[in-house]
């Protein structure tokens, strides 16, 4: 592999872009293919095809046996509320592959301190998510409890088409979060979309089992998901 | 957050081979080109070498690392890449094999 190849393909990956690395099997060339990038032929159609669908593979074209490794944004799992979970759950997901954030207005939660080395954002979801807006690679994890930090961000989560939605609160407390979403002017159909009480029922007591249950949660949604959303994206 | 990924570069393996290529070490890349059957690890994944047989990353579940860095030890020395296939039909599976019963094809390429 050429090193040139290799750091092009870190720059792509570390700025969340998609890029193939195509190599030819029979003499060992490679070239780093961008997404965007024009690429002629049969070669074309197959690159263009792996772009949509994200699977990594071996393709027959113009005579020679090519491989394309095909890599798309790692997931992202953002976290409303600098609680006492997330200080378990950004961690946790981060080693899961994960990309993370960290949004909580409330300064004396979303401190360094609580969270050495994790892109930590203090201020309102309204704020952080006009910035960085949420995308179908994206799961949202609303753990405030607090309506006026949590409904901004499982609305626009809900609106993004996130591939997961979760947020902690009992039956009850969901039950009221329904009424003043669907009062806000969420449909009530896509309610059901959000997974509250979170997680998965282990019967998980701390914040770090409860983490380990949005996790597990997550990454089920993550890959049972149906593929459709990303060839609508494409 | 949008703008920035996060690779582990104590963990993913082709952030370790840029940093051990900018070391000045030298570096063997194994790529899972094919699978059938049960197989631990999906097409596309890496397992990263060096010279002296230090490696991250994974090619299958720690069943075929061993021999992957032997091979890859090879190919760091005379560049020519290498084209490996594990399986329980393998002859040497009792040895070398995957106990999931299912097959990969790792290509092993020189980096440089």
């Amino acid at each position: 592999m050429d090193p040139h190849l290799l750091k092009g393909l870190n720059a792509e990956r570390r700025a969340r872009r998609a890029a193939i690395l195509l190599t030819d099997l029979g003499d060992g060339r490679d070239r780093l293919i961008r997404e965007g990038d024009q690429v002629a032929g049969a070669l074309g159609d197959i690159v263009a095809k792996a772009f949509r669908s994200g699977k990594s593979g071996s393709a027959d074209a113009e005579g020679r046996t090519f491989f394309l490794n095909v890599h798309v944004p790692p997931p992202r799992l953002v976290m409303i509320g600098a609680v006492h979970i997330s200080q378990a759950l950004a961690p946790m997901a981060r080693i899961a592959g994960f990309d993370i954030a960290i949004i909580d207005p409330r300064t004396a939660f979303a401190t360094p301190d609580r969270f050495p080395d994790m892109p930590l954002h203090a201020d309102w979801p309204e704020t952080v998510l006009k910035e960085n807006p949420l995308d179908s690679y994206t799961a949202v994890a609303a753990l405030t409890h607090d309506p006026k930090i949590d409904d901004f961000a499982l609305k626009a989560a809900l609106d993004a088409r996130c591939f997961y939605v979760g947020a902690l609160g009992s039956r009850k407390t969901h039950a009221a979060r329904v009424e003043r979403l669907t009062a806000g002017g969420a449909p009530r159909e896509e309610m059901a979309r959000i997974h509250a009480p979170i997680g998965l029922d282990i019967g998980a007591a701390s914040p770090a089992e409860i983490a380990v249950a949005v996790l597990a949660q997550v990454i089920g949604a993550l890959r049972t998901r149906k593929t459709e959303t990303r060839d609508a994206a494409a | 957050m949008a703008d920035v990924s996060h690779l582990d570069d104590t963990r993913d393996p082709l952030a370790i081979a840029e940093d051990w290529m900018g070391a000045g070490r030298e570096v063997a890349i194994a790529t899972v080109v094919e699978t059938w059957g049960s197989a631990p690890r999906p097409v596309g994944s890496h397992l990263v070498i060096d010279a002296d047989g230090n490696f991250h990353g994974s090619v299958s579940g720690g069943c075929v690392e061993g021999a992957v860095v032997t091979e890859a030890i090879d190919v760091i020395g005379d560049g020519n890449p290498k084209m490996l296939e594990f399986g329980v039909a393998d002859e040497t599976a009792w040895r070398v094999g995957l106990s999931c019963g299912g097959r990969i094809k790792v290509y092993v390429e020189r980096l440089g």
